[in-house]
């Protein structure tokens, strides 16, 4: 009996033994040493002082091609970056929070928000994306157009069947099923809901007025789902259902997406082109002084014949002054590899490259950050 | 047929009676026999599930590789299997000792002011939604103490959850500790502290280990808290001080996913963490059987 | 010098026992604390409101409250008949050997964690309800006059329905534990009592052991209650998640209280937003206190009081 104790106390030493090694221990070392000025821009290799590794929160709507970059850039430069895809409300949460080191969102903080970041934060584009209506129709594989009214009206619940005149009529070939329209939102703080409410108050007086623009609203109806990975499970898992998400969503689960009737009446497809055009004539903002400015970066409705109606940039939240050096070479390092190299693989993944006065506008931008109050990249 | 009325009329009236009460006895028993059907049933529906969409999950791959891109095939869920390895580890070192404190603090020093507040709340936290003890960590932890989202964040959130279970269970067990082994060892001497520690706890050892298995199960499979505190990670992470990834976590954001790829990871991962379960309440059946020797 | 040792001892168990009750009083401050702007601006129509709107800023947790009540009637609806059945069977009528064995398996059920029900449920069940089930209780029950109402309206699978069935799978496993236990401790003597005066096994049981086992088997129903409420996962992943105006039917996507914290918590990127949704952790706390509370008292009630004029 008494040798089980002491036996029980000497695991119990071990273990919390190991417990005190984990917790100060780091993440895994993985690759190889290089000459020591690899800490400047654009990344090539491993960089000493920078930190090894990053928790990272915030928009679903470019997890696809954030990841991508994270698992190319952990190869080149060993530093892990751990991205959380819970949405773009709580990518500015966490930022606003300081739980993260870095923080994505596909919209621009409201004033309050701005207000209640003390230090200031610059918005850095890293790619354009195009939102898609996704459907699930049975029997229907054709793309169906529509309207900005009858997009509307879907959603706010005034048009209930799929086969109504107001969708009917734009698809002539089609035949829509009598069956009811299950609308699909998004359940979590979302920049793509804000980018898609954002549209509608665009276009119907209706929508701005009853349900309005932000990153979580009070949907007519409908089911919510977790992330564009959950309003796409929903909607190919629920025959008759309608959803709003990024383009790679929809193509990546081979669910239908339709088109819809730009500003200039035209139908166009999503495409990198056409989200491309709707970035035309764009004019880079002051991306550090963004408050009360938010309106500057919305490229929804955009009047380019061939664009994209739904069409958005996304950004990464970068305070102006980042206190610990190793990891805003860390995060600079990053956001520069995104918006030079990592544009390589928009394509392939459904968004489009930024214009090329927005890379411009966006260096100079990273290049103020300070830590401590020097400037980091030099 | 006056002969029938007549043989009727000679039957006693308690076996006329019989036959329908016997006739209702049976038709009830079936029906109550079906519902025990019912929920035995439902567990092997349920667990069967998990094991034929699970399996085709596990390969190599799925053990030792760390997620990949959204969209892409491959990969594996190794930060989350050692990450419920971790946390457990860590959440039963915190929550183990001071549940057993808890249990003996009410049994053996009872007439203390604070026994009924002690064990009240125990009782009462268990009985909390794990969310809002998500919630409560968050704001000490996640937004307090630490900063930032973090693995020893998951771990508290876990070992709160745990220690009312591990409180309750030690209790009953040190109340069946006879008197009469407290008398003796007192008798012969022994101050308050060695009779604890030397004779009630270890006679009660193997309910103490059943315990220790039950709370480290039961805070294997939660999610919710997790999802406030832990955060989770694509890569492997030790470091209690960075976000970790854990398996009821990785389920939840594969299964409301649309890529087939992570529905079937997720059944994997489901099985594994089932797996990892019926182990240790197997352990635990052993364990109490070699205690009742 | 063992007088040390043992106030040493007393002192290190007592510090580490206090633990709990702080904890209790932290959980409580902080929840409290931090939804004080909510309370302070909402007041009580915070839960008369079923409007939540971050826009317009006006928060009313009535759809979430709503949510929460009709997927634990559902659950209760469906789970108690079965539990307490299996109750009943397996601590009077199965064959002596097998009673330990069934009664474990059943157990089992409550071993295997909220998220893998979930992960059942989305995959398994809503196809089934959305299928079959639901079209079915339309097609039936749904043409009956006032209750058809509940079966109303387009058929999706994520709905307030969908949750309560499989809350109802989750509360099996500790509604037949605590009915049996219950059932187990009626004393033998009023069984042998009414069978020595001629009764059948199943008269005996629903005449002697069912009256005195009543207290404590509502309680483990209460118990279940307090497991459904609290329960997220597993009915985040089919009630639909979306909160509207209260209707009359189950087949509507709908919310729960703990649903919606798990699913706005992480970004209410607003003061008042965030507030508002730590005053719905206090509101399922307050619940969950409550009828926790009820539960203990009506089981530890029937198992501890031997029934007055019991024959012994």
């Amino acid at each position: 009996m008494k040798n089980k104790v002491e036996v029980m106390r000497v695991i119990t030493a071990f273990l919390a033994i190991a417990f005190l090694a984990a917790a100060c221990g780091g993440g895994a070392d993985t690759s190889t040493s290089s000459a020591a000025d690899a800490c400047g821009v654009p990344a090539k290799a491993k960089c000493t002082t920078e930190a090894q590794s990053l928790t990272g929160a915030g928009a679903t709507f470019p997890a696809p091609i954030y990841t991508k970059w994270i698992d190319q850039y952990s190869q080149l430069t060993g530093v892990q970056i751990n991205y959380q895809p819970v949405g773009s409300g709580g990518g500015i949460k966490s930022f606003t929070d300081r739980t993260v080191d870095l923080a994505a969102s596909d919209v621009p903080l409201t004033d309050d928000q701005f207000a209640a970041i003390s230090g200031g934060l610059y918005m850095i584009p890293t790619v354009l994306g195009a939102v898609v209506p996704t459907y699930n129709i049975p029997n229907v594989t054709a793309t169906l157009k529509f309207t900005p009214d009858a997009l509307a009206g879907i959603y706010l619940g005034t048009i209930t069947k799929w086969n109504d005149p107001k969708i009917a009529s734009e698809n002539p070939g089609v035949t829509l099923p009598d069956m009811g329209i299950t609308t699909v939102h998004r359940s979590d703080g979302s920049g793509t809901t804000g980018v898609f409410t954002d549209y509608l108050s665009k276009v119907s007086p209706d929508w701005k007025t009853k349900v309005g623009s932000a990153t979580s609203v009070n949907w007519p109806g409908g089911v919510g789902g977790n992330g564009n990975a959950g309003v796409a499970g929903a909607v190919k898992s629920t025959p008759g259902a309608i959803g709003y998400v990024e383009l790679i969503y929809a193509i990546q689960n081979k669910i239908g997406y339709g088109v819809v009737k730009n500003a200039s009446g035209k139908y166009v497809e999503a495409s990198l082109d056409s989200t491309t055009k709707a970035a035309d004539g764009f004019t880079p903002p002051d991306w550090g002084n963004l408050k009360g400015q938010q309106a500057k970066i919305s490229i929804t409705n955009s009047t380019n014949p061939d664009a994209w109606p739904i069409s958005t940039f996304t950004f990464l939240l970068v305070p102006k002054d980042i206190a610990d050096k190793g990891k805003a070479l860390a995060v600079l390092r990053f956001a520069w590899y995104g918006m030079h190299d990592g544009q390589a693989f928009a394509k392939d993944l459904g968004y489009a490259p930024l214009p090329a006065n927005v890379v411009t506008s966006a260096e100079a931008a990273l290049k103020a950050v300070t830590s401590g109050g020097t400037t980091v990249l030099k | 047929m006056a002969t029938a009325v007549a043989t009727m009329a000679t039957v006693p009236e308690r076996h006329r009676v019989n036959a329908r009460r016997r006739l209702t006895e049976r038709v009830v028993v079936s029906l109550l026999g079906l519902a025990t059907l019912l929920g035995i049933v439902l567990l092997f529906l349920i667990l069967a599930h998990v094991v034929v969409s699970g399996l085709p999950a596990l390969d190599l791959a799925f053990f030792t590789q760390r997620p990949k891109p959204f969209g892409e095939d491959g990969g594996g869920v190794e930060p989350a299997i050692l990450g419920t390895l971790e946390l457990a580890a860590v959440s039963g070192l915190l929550a183990i000792p001071i549940g057993i404190a808890a249990a003996i603090f009410v049994v053996e020093y009872r007439s203390g002011r604070f026994a009924a507040p002690v064990r009240f709340a125990a009782e009462l936290i268990a009985g909390l939604p794990s969310i809002v003890i998500g919630v409560f960590v968050w704001a000490l932890l996640v937004r307090g103490w630490v900063g930032h989202y973090a693995g020893i964040a998951g771990a508290v959130a876990l070992a709160v959850i745990m220690v009312p279970i591990v409180a309750r269970t030690v209790e009953e067990v040190l109340k069946l500790v006879p008197h009469s082994l407290r008398e003796a060892a007192l008798a012969l001497g022994a101050p308050k502290w060695k009779v604890i520690l030397r004779v009630v706890v270890p006679t009660a050892r193997a309910g103490i280990a059943t315990a220790a298995i039950l709370a480290i199960a039961r805070s294997a499979g939660e999610t919710a808290p997790l999802l406030l505190t832990a955060l989770g990670n694509d890569f492997v992470s030790t470091d209690l001080l960075r976000p970790i990834d854990a398996l009821p976590l990785r389920i939840y954001r594969y299964a409301l996913s649309p890529y087939e790829d992570w529905h079937t990871k997720a059944w994997g991962a489901s099985l594994v963490l089932v797996a990892v379960i019926g182990l240790l309440s197997l352990a635990l059946r052993l364990a109490l059987r070699r205690g009742a020797r | 010098m063992t007088r040390t040792a043992d106030r040493a001892f007393a002192a290190g168990v007592t510090a580490l026992a206090l633990l709990v009750p702080l904890t209790l009083a932290g959980i409580a401050a902080l929840v409290l604390i931090d939804s004080w702007p909510s309370i302070q601006r909402f007041g009580f129509a915070y839960l008369t409101t079923s409007v939540w709107d971050p826009v317009h800023v006006i928060f009313g947790a009535a759809a979430y409250v709503y949510g929460t009540i009709v997927t634990t009637i559902v659950a209760v609806l469906l789970a108690t008949p079965v539990a307490v059945g299996a109750a009943i069977f397996l601590s009077e009528f199965a064959p002596r050997r097998t009673r330990g064995v069934l009664a474990y398996l059943i157990e089992l059920l409550a071993y295997i964690p909220s998220i893998v029900y979930g992960l059942w449920a989305i995959f398994v069940m809503v196809p089934a309800m959305r299928g079959t089930v639901e079209p079915a209780l339309q097609n039936t029950l749904g043409r009956v006059p006032v209750i058809g109402q509940l079966f109303s309206g387009p058929i999706v699978g994520l709905d307030l329905l969908s949750g309560g069935v499989v809350l109802a799978v989750m509360i099996l496993p500790i509604l037949t534990a605590v009915s049996r236990e219950v059932i187990l401790a009626v004393p033998p003597t009023q069984r042998e009592a009414m069978i020595g005066l001629g009764a059948t096994r199943w008269e005996a049981v629903r005449h002697a052991v069912l009256p005195y086992a009543r207290p404590g088997i509502i309680g483990g129903v209460v118990l279940g209650v307090a497991r459904a409420f609290g329960e997220t996962m597993a009915v985040t992943m089919v009630v639909g998640n979306s909160s509207r105006d209260i209707t009359g039917s189950l087949f509507v996507p709908g919310y729960t209280l703990a649903s919606a914290i798990a699913n706005q918590f992480v970004e209410a990127d607003s003061e008042i937003y965030f507030s508002a949704i730590v005053e719905v952790a206090v509101v399922l706390l307050i619940v969950a206190i409550v009828v926790n509370a009820v539960a203990r008292l009506l089981i530890r009630r029937s198992i501890a009081d031997r029934p007055a004029g019991a024959v012994v």
